[in-house]
């Protein structure tokens, strides 16, 4: 061993690292937590759209008509049905995990179950909440 | 330089078992409250932003200055922005291992968590008050 391995930045330079994603085969469970990261990222980068809306009502008329102008349009419908979707997403795939944070559901038929539900009721929500919205107006 | 004899024991030995010296745990834990806070919250958001469509501007003022959903919007907001805030930290340990560049995104996560959260905590209280 060399004196910079020895040392402790040498220790902290060689500290275990989890191996990288390409060597695993591709699995629902394995899809879904990557899946669960992106919308959370997602919806931190979506809070930008939360902050501009408030902060447009909070000032006057004007500011409102242009970001409702750009909600309306067809791309920031498309953003707000993915952000619905992201929202729906992270939110059963939280659940998820506090299911799994009590011990249950960790085996194997539970957990593709589990991941399946969660695939499912994150679609089933987000077309609920928009068929809502284009009914009751 | 002089240096001081060599500890019997390894400085791995003295810190074994002892568990982490960082804050790790109780970044987990408020990561499970802000989720319990967020599965109600988050639902209430996204009825809140439902009750808005089709309104003019009139009425989406009056509609997010009203108490109730006044309220709900700031423990949403308070709750995600710390919520988030911790996420993104995870996401930044995990990926980002240059020191000095994790330490400029760590603080930039929080910069832009507490921006965030203020941002939007003064324009709902403004509609609320005015």
């Amino acid at each position: 061993m060399t004196e910079a391995e020895s040392g402790a930045s040498g220790i902290e330079k060689r500290r275990p690292l989890s191996p990288h994603l390409q060597i695993y085969r591709p699995m629902l469970t394995m899809v879904m937590s990557i899946a669960h990261r992106v919308t959370g990222a997602a919806l931190y980068f979506g809070t930008l759209l939360l902050a501009w809306f408030l902060i447009a009502v909070s000032t006057g008329g004007g500011a409102y008509d242009a970001v409702a102008y750009c909600l309306n349009s067809i791309a920031g419908k498309l953003i707000l049905f993915g952000f619905t979707w992201a929202l729906f997403h992270h939110l059963l795939g939280g659940i998820r995990h506090a299911i799994w944070d009590t011990g249950h559901g960790l085996e194997h038929p539970q957990r593709e179950w589990l991941a399946r539900a969660t695939v499912f009721g994150g679609m089933v929500l987000t077309v609920a909440v928009w068929t809502i919205a284009y009914l009751v107006p | 330089m002089a240096r001081s004899p060599a500890p019997v024991r390894p400085a791995i030995s003295r810190v074994r078992f002892l568990g982490s010296a960082k804050s790790g745990t109780a970044d987990a834990w408020n990561m499970r409250i802000s989720s319990v806070a967020l599965v109600p919250l988050s639902i209430a958001f996204v009825a809140i932003v439902l009750s808005l469509l089709g309104k003019d501007y009139a009425a989406v003022r009056a509609e997010l200055g009203h108490p109730l959903s006044a309220i709900l919007m700031l423990l949403f907001i308070l709750s995600g922005v710390f919520h988030m805030k911790l996420g993104m930290q995870s996401i930044i340990d995990d990926y980002v291992h240059a020191a000095q560049l994790k330490e400029w995104a760590l603080m930039g996560n929080l910069f832009f968590s507490v921006c965030i959260g203020l941002a939007c905590i003064y324009a709902v209280l403004k509609l609320s008050f005015t």
